[in-house]
């Protein structure tokens, strides 16, 4: 049992998806809070009322999320190899990452911004604030558990997308498991990684709750 | 003072239109309380908001202090909004902020210096009677804490005006009181006007000085809270009046049916009204004492208003006729009670 395990490039390998996910965790609250603010704000009877904008963002949105995660990836390495200079490692899988997380995270940031009570959005209003502080001050705070605890979700689909994109030579835990163990027949390779991959998601999914319950002061 | 002109708000949808607010004029001092009372759907919430254009007036206009809301630019109105505090049923303060944060948020958006904030924060805790809670989240409130939280909160920039949109419809009848009393109590304390809209009497009669009745966007009728409660002229002021007069029964004729039935048929019934002074005088034990009759209370009611107590009595009274139409009369000419014989002796 455990023969077949180079301690040294598990933990490379385990880094480089701590690496994709945190950083792509990063770049997708930042895009996915502000696509999910844009659908919320131009939404109907919202304060930048604008149909027209709003199925725009919102059709961008469903199509990214409806193109399967594998096939996103080959459809983004003309834009990662422009980006990144190259389509292998763990940073050209972050386009993609990005790419495919971003409307699933702007989706759930959309229905946080909208548990947000009117009448608190209305105070504000009748206070003389400016859309700018209703957005800083009332919307993102008050959101705030359930912008985190989307966040969490999303932070766990997105380690199932670095383990997809390590098929492809991404780097990471999937990309050894399937190259060094499932190629290789090192099956313990494979359940080695397995494992460690689900201890990723429960550090995940442990923070996430505990900053959630931190928070939300309701 | 405010003064509204013809202002008018129709909502369209799906080429329906509904007039909320319809063709309202309303003169309204500097440093009154000022009553709004209707039943829900008369257009008193929307009534309201079209003063701070929270809801944009169809037509119509709305000056404060001499300063046309109406024709304001945004930015002009977001200054002017800063001059007029609010509060609401549900509080709608921020659960994300402590007391004293949610206080500090308006001067936060006029942009007042964080040691300022400090200190006014402190002042209207105070004068909220909140001391001791700064550090509190909302969620630790009652509800009376709550509203306390959202009045500090709309005094906080030093408002001319405080628009109070149903602010004791979600409290028990003994905190309404204390944010009644809180609110005359900062109208005398900050000589501010305070516009408050209900579908309480109980509201009105306890701290209103003029009182405007509204039914299906229009003032039906308005005045003085003692003239328009002892004289109502509508039906819908008649129900309300009732409401104040004898909670748990609306109709007052069929009480007065049922007394017909049950009184013994000995004396005349009458009905006194007292109105304002009125109810200061010792009308009863005089007439026992000038006239040689018994006086039998059968039902009633006096309540105080902030200009004055109103109310009525149903009397019997027993002796013989020409002693009774004499009390009648010394009734008439001597004080300023009303009288109606309901039935006389038979």
């Amino acid at each position: 049992m455990l023969t077949n395990i180079k301690m040294e490039d598990i933990w490379t390998a385990t880094y480089e998806t701590f690496y994709m996910t945190i950083i792509a965790l990063i770049g997708t609250a930042i895009i996915g809070i502000i696509l999910g603010l844009l659908l919320y704000l131009t939404s109907k009877d919202a304060i930048w009322e604008n149909t027209t904008f709003n199925v725009i963002v919102a059709s961008i949105v469903n199509v990214f999320r409806a193109i399967p995660f594998i096939i996103l990836i080959l459809l983004l390495f003309p834009f990662t190899n422009f980006l990144v200079g190259t389509v292998r490692g763990p940073t050209a899988a972050l386009p993609a990452l990005i790419i495919g997380s971003a409307p699933f995270y702007a989706r759930l940031a959309e229905i946080a911004f909208r548990e947000v009570d009117k009448g608190v959005i209305e105070a504000a209003k009748s206070m003389g604030a400016k859309t700018s502080t209703i957005i800083f001050k009332v919307l993102i705070p008050e959101s705030k558990p359930a912008l985190v605890s989307g966040l969490t979700v999303t932070a766990i689909a997105l380690i199932g997308y670095t383990a997809m994109a390590g098929v492809i030579g991404a780097g990471g835990l999937g990309d050894y498991a399937y190259f060094y163990g499932f190629q290789r027949r090192q099956f313990d390779v494979v359940l080695l990684c397995t494992i460690l991959i689900l201890i990723i998601v429960f550090i995940f999914q442990f923070i996430g709750d505990y900053i959630t319950n931190k928070m939300d002061k309701r | 003072m405010i003064s509204i002109k013809g202002l008018r708000k129709v909502y369209t949808s799906d080429n329906k239109k509904l007039t909320a607010v319809d063709d309202l004029t309303l003169d309204i001092e500097n440093g009154e309380i000022f009553g709004v009372i209707g039943y829900s759907g008369a257009g008193k919430s929307t009534f309201v908001r079209l003063l701070n254009r929270l809801e944009e007036p169809t037509e119509g206009n709305v000056i404060i202090d001499k300063q046309e809301i109406t024709s304001l630019t945004k930015n002009e109105l977001r200054s002017a909004r800063k001059e007029i505090g609010m509060i609401f049923q549900h509080f709608n303060l921020l659960w994300s902020r402590t007391v004293e944060d949610n206080i500090s948020f308006p001067l936060e958006i006029a942009g007042v210096s964080k040691e300022k904030r400090v200190k006014i924060v402190q002042e209207l805790i105070d004068l909220v009677g909140l001391s001791g809670r700064e550090k509190a989240y909302p969620s630790q409130l009652s509800g009376g804490q709550k509203q306390r939280v959202g009045i500090a909160r709309a005094l906080a920039n030093n408002p001319k005006v405080l628009l109070c949109d149903e602010a004791t419809s979600a409290l028990d009848p003994e905190t309404t009181n204390a944010i009644l009393d809180l609110l005359v109590d900062i109208n005398q304390k900050l000589g501010l006007t305070v516009i408050l809209i209900t579908h309480e009497m109980n509201v009105i009669r306890k701290i209103c000085n003029r009182v405007a009745v509204m039914e299906k966007g229009k003032i039906v009728e308005q005045g003085d809270v003692l003239d328009v409660f002892s004289h109502p002229k509508q039906p819908v002021t008649k129900k309300f009046v009732a409401q104040l007069m004898e909670p748990g029964s609306e109709d007052e004729t069929e009480d007065i049916e049922n007394l017909l039935h049950n009184v013994n048929h000995d004396g005349v019934l009458l009905r006194l009204r007292f109105i304002g002074e009125s109810t200061n005088q010792t009308l009863i034990s005089q007439l026992a004492k000038k006239f040689p009759i018994d006086i039998n209370i059968l039902q009633g009611k006096i309540t105080q208003t902030q200009t004055g107590g109103f109310g009525t009595l149903i009397t019997q009274f027993i002796g013989n006729e020409k002693d009774i139409s004499n009390a009648i009369e010394f009734i008439h000419h001597e004080t300023s009670v009303e009288v109606e014989v309901i039935r006389n002796a038979d």
